[in-house]
């Protein structure tokens, strides 16, 4: 068994082999002490959950432990009591990474203080938001941080069992978890007297089975407990009685990555970064028409502008920027007049969106707003697990209506009915997929309202998305090449060689393949 | 329609998932692992399948059922080793999709969303596949066959077939 | 003890009380859907599904559960403000949005929680139309109607299956709207394990569960040339009144005679006879098995619902409960052949019509067991409130009734047979009955109170010559399974154990007018009941003349060859799952 003076020693040793491949690899440079990921792309960048993601070797724990792994388990194993440990994780203001934001010492503090012989400690690593990636990067990347994070959290709140409920769409994060477990039990790091402390942590796994509500945690709760992962109407917090109605912690991967960074190196330096309540960084999956999409990591508050041009460069093809969805079906549209809002819980909170998990899908001019929510719906409706009356009825009815808006069949009042159903949905649902599911509409009709008039009352698609308001004609460009009239399904373009051709509206599809081959964008849509 | 599931057949698989019920039937929760367990063996979840796992981890059968049928991940019917999928989205629609759909299904005499009981065949209606232009399409596996036509919906089902055939003779 | 406001109100609550109770305690309305509590029978439905009860606490966004949410001190509730009230009523017309609406033919018409929600809200227009979760009705068994397409989701079945009867039938099937409530496999409901209590139909708020109804089967019957005979049940008397408005727990026995011989029957009879007959053949078989080393202890056997239980859940032991046939079943053999043969017909000339608190007792009346060739024991049962109904359709002014007679020879009873209708009653009946033919005393005191009230399980040791014999009772199926686990693993001593499967025994039966979630009502029914034994001369089963003469003119020795051919009856095993 490993102890904590054979884990400096070995993280010393280690230090030195890993700075030479990394260096011989051309990948990185070292500030101030620390090996960081070289180029302009990580340049605005603070990296602390993904600090060695693309650094390490997943695979290898020697590599985690020679950039300090598994130190803030020893020495707080060591060295610390257990509410020592959650006062530094109060300190730091740490706010859960998960979608909520909640304070995450004063979550570990309520398990702490409720007393009872057995205790869990969860990793939450459903992450089922479509479009949102990071946790699984971390997982695949740095799984020993989330082990180490959840050992830690373990002797907060005084749990010697942790699970990792991660989803079975992520095989390779589970195969990561898989080895990474046996690695640090066989290291000590893990399982019985850990460190040689007396300090028992085990982790068990559990794979996710495709229910996007399991990532609520009580459904998890009673997912692990093997039931139908259906929320919990709560009477009493997670932390007094969760798991087998005992005291339980539940956390997202991201925010247990954070614990022994903090740990490191402080809780001051932790606060540095970030506003003043809402501390450190956030990891956003970036995606959508922009330049550059991947995963960053920026301290809180960095104006969603800056994210998007500066680290994203900008919007694909050189199209103008309509609106940034943050939030993931949860989350909510941020037209392009409200780029500046600095990007922390506080602040997009007050504009109708959320962080959520850290999804950000950047929308340009040829997005259709009502589709997005319509897009959005079509997800949450198929994920309701159906327990409560109005997001089981009610995300329905919005769907169906927002479906009559974008094929043109709505009329003014269900624009009014979607906004009450809406917001009844909001004020009454049992758990947050209810909650929040009406924030892409209610945010679409906030900021794009003009947009869903022109739907209803003009029957017209200003984006040229909805299929059934959109028509293809052909302007004087074209050539007469006859290209389209050879894709054209049934049959509907006519014309002679060489002159301008036509679509007989009646029976054109609308299925755009006339629009996608013309050699001349002679074929308009809209 | 309702699939015979051959327990002589699986007993190798059986056994497999009844080792592993029985090593894991005191871990608290177990019943999703051992749905999990039993979806990669078979490939499905099977009545009998479940109903061993309820009498396996002494569940009632109803919550075995009621969870299984709960998340995606799990599903009754098993796949054919062909799965013809055919393309009813709008552009092959108005091509006649539908009518392509009705052959494929007489031929093979089951529905759409289901597998014929030997395991050859199965039929899954899909939306635009985005091959408009070569309208209907109709999908075997990773064969795409373009602009199809009712006639020609029984030679190219005959080609799998024949393929099984000759594997078998091999 | 927690202090909040609700309106403005002061009210202190005990803790771990919830929104909803303080509410009732300043009478503060506060409509309810999907929650359930009775605590007699520690069922506890709060899914907190509906959303109906939504209220508004000060300083907080979201509207919370009043069913389920636990108060907390300083609370300040507001049931009346216009957001709250929005809700609920957005609320209660997304239901209705998924719902057939068709009130005017629905089995629940005028009983229907889901109903007077609407009414009480006023709501006049399906104000956001849609697709509606439809599913084929289960007409399958002859018990139980399952139409899903009007359920709520409320989850009140389930608990009752699940929590108290632990048959564990009902389980939600699929997600999301699609979601449905169902038997494994979505299995129609008699190839399930279903006991056919109908405990799941008497708490359903809505019609997506209810009774196979019978009521043309009836008129048919007495519109054919046949002879048309009616026999009803203990607990039908204390609780038919309640349809027609009369104050519960009301005694209706001659009006309902009166009643019935209007419909047009051609005999009235009484159960209650039945009852009385089992009781004799029920303390010989305890007596036999008693003095002969037989298998003890003896389980009582007049349940269907419970009958059919041990059969699927304890098909190893089926040699202990008795082998009587339950008391309309054993008035149906009599009315085929005593009756038949003393009137000069043909079993097949006759038609026997139970009415009876429970629609297990309509899956009874199929069982091959209990037919005598083509011809079954009982023809067509009905339930009280299908009675009810009868009575309605014919217009008659029921409250205004003059009391009848019931007719003879089967019409005469006792007040044994008439506590069969309560938890502890049948057993209660045996023992008078047993301690007057073991000790050959007379047994002064027949009230045995430790066997009477809604406790889940009572046990009673009762000295009979010398000897003690244990006593065990249960209501409620999920107690029933713990008194067998028991006896099954060889920790239980008992002599004899009365089992039924509704809670409160059949006073509470799926067939009786809805409680609505108000147990105070069964207590009601029972206090009819023990009244009626009060009052009557006769309280022992064996000092029933009629009884007697039965035995004299046509059955012989009590348990013996002819009673066993014609009142006893066996058991299959079935599959556990
Ligand atoms: C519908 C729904 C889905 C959620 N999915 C996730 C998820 O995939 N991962 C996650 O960490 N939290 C998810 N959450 C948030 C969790 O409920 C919980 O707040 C979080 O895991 C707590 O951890 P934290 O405090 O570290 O953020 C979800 C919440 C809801 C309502
Ligand atoms: S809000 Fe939706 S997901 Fe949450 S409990 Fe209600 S139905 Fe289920
Ligand atoms: S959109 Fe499709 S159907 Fe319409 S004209 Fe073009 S190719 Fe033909
Ligand atoms: S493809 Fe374009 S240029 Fe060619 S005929 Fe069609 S519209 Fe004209
Ligand atoms: S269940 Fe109730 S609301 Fe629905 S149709 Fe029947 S009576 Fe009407
Ligand atoms: S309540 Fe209305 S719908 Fe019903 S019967 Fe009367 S008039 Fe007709
Ligand atoms: S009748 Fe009884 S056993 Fe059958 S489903 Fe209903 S509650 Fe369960
Ligand atoms: S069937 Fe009735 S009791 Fe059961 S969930 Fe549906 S509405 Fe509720
Ligand atoms: S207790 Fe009575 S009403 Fe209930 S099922 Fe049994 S016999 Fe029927
Ligand atoms: S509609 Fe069939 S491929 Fe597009
Ligand atoms: S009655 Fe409270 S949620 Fe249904
Ligand atoms: S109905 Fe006859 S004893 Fe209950």
């Amino acid at each position: 068994m490993i102890t904590y003076e054979k884990l400096v020693q070995m993280s010393l040793e280690q230090r030195a082999i890993l700075e030479e491949r990394l260096l011989k690899e051309d990948k990185i440079e070292i500030k101030d002490g620390f090996i960081v990921l070289k180029g302009d792309y990580y340049k605005e960048q603070i990296r602390i959950a993904l600090k060695n993601c693309g650094i390490i070797d997943p695979g290898n724990i020697e590599e985690y432990i020679a950039l300090d792994g598994y130190k803030s388990l020893a020495r707080a194993l060591i060295e610390e009591t257990p509410i020592k440990i959650i006062e530094q994780i109060s300190e730091s203001n740490l706010r859960g990474r998960g979608g909520a934001g909640f304070p995450t010492g004063r979550k570990w503090n309520e398990a702490y203080k409720t007393l009872s012989d057995q205790k869990y400690f969860i990793c939450n690593a459903d992450e089922g938001d479509p479009g949102a990636f990071m946790d699984r990067s971390i997982l695949e990347n740095d799984p020993h941080s989330v082990l180490e994070g959840m050992a830690i959290g373990g002797y907060a709140i005084g749990s010697n069992q942790g699970y990792i409920y991660v989803r079975a769409e992520y095989p390779m994060a589970v195969k990561k978890l898989r080895i990474a477990i046996k690695q640090a039990k066989e290291y000590g790091l893990l399982g019985d007297n850990i460190l040689g402390t007396g300090f028992n942590f085990d982790i068990e796994l559990r794979l996710g089975s495709g229910a996007f509500v399991c990532g609520e945690g009580t459904a998890l709760i009673e997912s692990i407990e093997g039931k139908r992962g259906m929320p919990r109407n709560k009477k009493a917090r997670t932390s007094h009685k969760g798991l087998y109605q005992q005291p339980t912690i539940l956390n997202n991967v991201e925010t247990i990555a954070c614990v022994p960074v903090i740990l490191q190196r402080g809780t001051e330096w932790f606060k540095n970064i970030g506003t003043e309540k809402s501390t450190g960084t956030k990891v956003f999956a970036l995606v959508g028409k922009v330049e550059k999409a991947g995963l960053v990591e920026v301290p809180m508050g960095m104006p969603l502008r800056n994210i998007i041009n500066d680290i994203g460069g900008g919007v694909q093809d050189g199209k103008a920027l309509k609106a940034v969805q943050t939030g993931g079906p949860s989350g909510g549209c941020i037209p392009v007049s409200l780029m500046d809002t600095p990007v922390d819980f506080e602040s997009l909170d007050k504009i109708g969106s959320i962080i959520g998990s850290g999804g950000m899908v950047v929308m340009d001019e040829n997005t259709c707003m009502v589709d997005i929510a319509r897009f959005f719906l079509e997800f949450t409706v198929d994920e309701s697990c159906g327990k409560c009356t109005p997001c089981r009825v009610g995300n329905k009815r919005m769907l169906e209506i927002l479906t009559m808006i974008t094929n043109g069949t709505a009329e003014l009042h269900h624009i009014e009915d979607l906004k009450e159903i809406a917001e009844v949905i909001a004020e009454t649902s049992l758990c947050g997929l209810g909650q929040t599911a009406p924030n892409p509409v209610l945010s679409t009709l906030n900021y794009f309202y003009d947009e869903y008039l022109t739907h209803v009352k003009d029957k017209k698609c200003p984006a040229g998305v909805c299929q059934a308001l959109i028509t293809y004609s052909i302007d004087e460009k074209c050539i007469g090449c006859t290209k389209c009239v050879k894709v054209c399904p049934t049959s509907c373009i006519s014309g002679n060689k060489k002159e301008q051709h036509e679509i007989d509206q009646n029976l054109c599809v609308v299925c755009g393949a006339c629009f996608e081959i013309c050699p001349v964008s002679a074929i308009r849509k809209g | 329609m309702d699939f015979k599931f051959d327990i002589e057949k699986n007993m190798e698989k059986v056994r497999c998932l009844e080792t592993f019920i029985e090593k894991n039937r005191q871990v608290p929760g177990v019943l999703i692992p051992v749905l999990q367990e039993a979806q990669g063996l078979f490939g499905y979840l099977a009545r009998e399948v479940m109903e061993i796992i309820a009498r396996g981890l002494d569940v009632p059968v109803s919550k075995v059922f009621g969870v299984a049928t709960y998340y995606t991940q799990f599903t009754f019917m098993p796949k054919g080793e062909n799965d013809i999928s055919i393309c009813l989205g709008t552009a092959c629609y108005v091509k006649g999709a539908q009518e392509i759909l009705e052959e494929v299904q007489n031929i093979l005499g089951i529905k759409d969303g289901e597998t014929t009981p030997d395991l050859k065949f199965s039929i899954t209606s899909t939306r635009c596949v985005g091959d408009c232009s070569l309208a209907p399409v109709v999908l075997v596996n990773d064969d795409i066959y373009p602009n199809v036509n009712k006639k020609e919906v029984k030679d190219i089902i005959a080609k799998y077939k024949v393929e099984v055939e000759c594997y078998d003779h091999l | 003890m927690i202090k909040l406001t609700i309106n403005d109100k002061e009210v202190s609550v005990p803790e771990g009380s919830t929104i909803l109770d303080a509410a009732k305690q300043l009478k503060i309305k506060i409509p309810t859907l999907c929650h359930m509590s009775l605590y007699d029978i520690q069922f506890f439905n709060q899914s907190a599904s509906c959303r109906v009860c939504v209220v508004e606490q000060e300083g907080r966004n979201n509207l919370l559960p009043a069913c389920a949410t636990p108060v907390s001190e300083g609370m300040k509730i507001r049931t009346d403000t216009k957001k709250a009230i929005r809700a609920r009523r957005t609320i209660v017309e997304l239901l209705l949005s998924d719902h057939p609406n068709d009130c005017l033919i629905c089995a629940k018409n005028g009983d229907c929680e889901l109903q007077k929600i609407a009414a009480d809200l006023g709501i006049r227009e399906i104000k956001y139309p849609g697709e509606i979760a439809t599913f084929p009705t289960d007409n399958s068994s002859k018990s139980i109607v399952r139409n899903m397409t009007k359920c709520i989701l409320c989850k009140r079945c389930e608990t009752m299956c699940s929590s108290i009867q632990t048959v564990d039938v009902l389980t939600e099937i699929g997600r999301g709207f699609d979601t449905v409530m169902g038997a494994a496999f979505n299995l129609p409901m008699d190839e399930t394990t279903c006991t056919f209590c109908g405990q799941c139909l008497a708490v359903c708020p809505t019609g997506a569960l209810s009774e196979v109804n019978n009521v043309s089967k009836v008129w048919d019957a007495i519109n054919s040339d046949k002879v048309v005979i009616v026999q009803t049940a203990p607990a039908v008397r204390v609780a038919l009144g309640e349809e027609f408005g009369m104050e519960v727990g009301s005694l209706v026995t001659g009006k309902m005679v009166g009643a019935l011989r209007r419909i047009g029957f051609d005999r009235v009879f009484d159960t209650d006879f039945a009852a009385d007959l089992t009781i004799i053949e029920e303390a010989s078989e305890l007596i036999h098995r008693i003095q002969h080393g037989g298998k003890l202890p003896m389980l009582t056997s007049c349940c269907p619902a419970w009958v059919k239980f041990f059969e699927h859940q304890f098909s190893d032991m089926l040699d202990i409960p008795s082998s009587c046939k339950s008391p309309h079943e054993m008035f149906g053999a009599l009315s085929k052949t005593y009756f038949a043969e003393k009137m000069g017909l043909k079993a097949e000339d006759i038609i026997v019509v139970s009415v009876m608190p429970c629609v297990a007792k309509k899956y009874e009346a199929a069982r091959p067991e209990l037919s005598e060739g083509s011809s079954s024991d009982v023809d067509i049962v009905i339930t009280t409130r299908e009675l009810a109904l009868m009575i309605k359709e014919a217009s008659i002014d029921f409250e205004n009734l003059d009391d009848k007679e019931f007719d003879n020879p089967l019409g005469e009873s006792t007040g044994a047979s008439v506590i069969f209708g309560a938890t502890g009653g049948v057993i209660e009946a045996t023992l008078r009955t047993a301690y007057e033919f073991l000790t050959g005393k007379t047994l002064e005191n027949v009230e045995f109170s430790s066997l009477r009230g809604m406790q889940g399980i009572k046990e009673a040791t009762i000295d009979i010559n010398g000897m003690s014999i244990n006593i065990a009772v249960s209501h409620g199926l999920g107690n029933a399974r713990h008194l067998l686990e028991k006896i099954r693993s060889g920790k239980a001593n008992y002599h004899a154990i009365e089992i039924m499967a509704c809670p409160g025994g059949c006073i509470g039966g799926a067939g009786q007018p809805f409680h609505h979630g108000d147990l105070s009502i069964l207590d009601k029914r029972m206090n009819g009941l023990y009244k009626e034994d009060r009052g009557k001369t006769l309280r022992k089963s064996h000092e029933n003349p009629m009884i007697k003469k039965l035995y004299d003119e046509f059955l012989g020795e009590p348990y013996g060859e002819k009673a066993h051919e014609l009142l006893h009856t066996t058991y299959v095993a079935r599959k556990k799952i």
